[in-house]
């Protein structure tokens, strides 16, 4: 059953990545994007992250393509581009051709089983001594908190630091300056 | 579950590829920014595939500070588009080069 869902989840997110990588519209991309994005969320799910697959609806899902929505709509960007101005020439479409389909390859050739050693996955519920090397695996968002308040505290503080210098640079960027003035 | 880890990451680097090849595609800025985001989304399906079958959180933790990040990319890098719009009223990159001559 579980594998059934991992099949379709991958499959609804792959489409949804092409199709946004390919529709002319960038409303419909950003669309395709929401729904990229949800299926990440549920593979997350299916790997036991629940913490994590909320994270991706409410931040990503939700407020980054909210934005992303906003600047679609205030820029007006469809209005007077052509459809054939939207990709480039021939010698791009045929670079980017080759070179994803040698990343594909490549990502293929690494992965399928044939050069790897792979890992079967064990439940979390019956052996819960797993490696530990590291913090244990659990799933709940208790050990999140307990995390980044004992091993990842600098990192947690940073990250606080960093919204604050990335919410005033916005402010210094964004704001209307004087054409007279350069 | 019977899916290995092989498979999450082969979905992974499929949408890493996806997410390049839109990047190197089209030529609206927004949708090479969207790209750059699904980029970073494979990423962080490899760290949380990682951590599930290795046993411990740490790549779920350093998944939350990516997404932490991601989201303080995207409001700057919003920000600058829409300076970037104001100035030269496109988005299109072929037609901002002006530090190309």
């Amino acid at each position: 059953m579980l594998d059934i869902l991992f099949y379709v989840f991958s499959v609804i997110t792959l489409i949804a990545a092409v199709l946004m990588v390919l529709t002319p519209n960038a409303v419909n991309g950003a669309m395709c994007m929401i729904v990229a994005f949800i299926g990440t969320a549920a593979l997350f799910v299916l790997l036991e992250a629940y913490f994590l697959a909320v994270i991706q609806v409410v931040v990503y899902a939700g407020a980054v393509m909210v934005l992303f929505l906003f600047i679609i709509m205030l820029l007006d960007v469809d209005k007077g581009e052509g459809g054939a101005t939207e990709y480039n020439d021939k010698l791009t479409i045929g670079a980017s051709a080759i070179g994803f389909l040698l990343l594909v390859m490549l990502v293929f050739s690494a992965f399928s089983g044939a050069h790897l050693p792979e890992p079967g996955l064990s439940a979390v519920s019956e052996n819960p001594e797993v490696f530990n090397s590291g913090v244990p695996f659990t799933t709940s968002s208790k050990s999140f908190g307990y995390s980044l308040f004992t091993k990842y505290m600098l990192p947690f503080q940073v990250a606080g630091f960093l919204l604050l210098a990335a919410m005033i640079g916005v402010i210094v960027v964004s704001k209307k300056y004087d054409i007279a003035e350069d | 579950m019977t899916v290995g880890l092989n498979a999450f990451l082969i979905v992974a680097g499929l949408l890493f590829a996806v997410g390049l090849l839109g990047v190197t595609l089209r030529q609206n800025t927004l949708v090479i920014y969207m790209s750059l985001e699904l980029m970073l989304n494979a990423v962080n399906l490899a760290f949380v595939a990682f951590s599930r079958y290795n046993g411990t959180m740490d790549g779920n933790l350093f998944v939350f500070f990516i997404i932490t990040v991601a989201a303080a990319e995207v409001a700057l890098g919003l920000a600058i588009i829409v300076a970037l719009f104001r100035r030269r009223q496109s988005v299109m990159v072929d037609q901002l080069n002006a530090l190309s001559h």
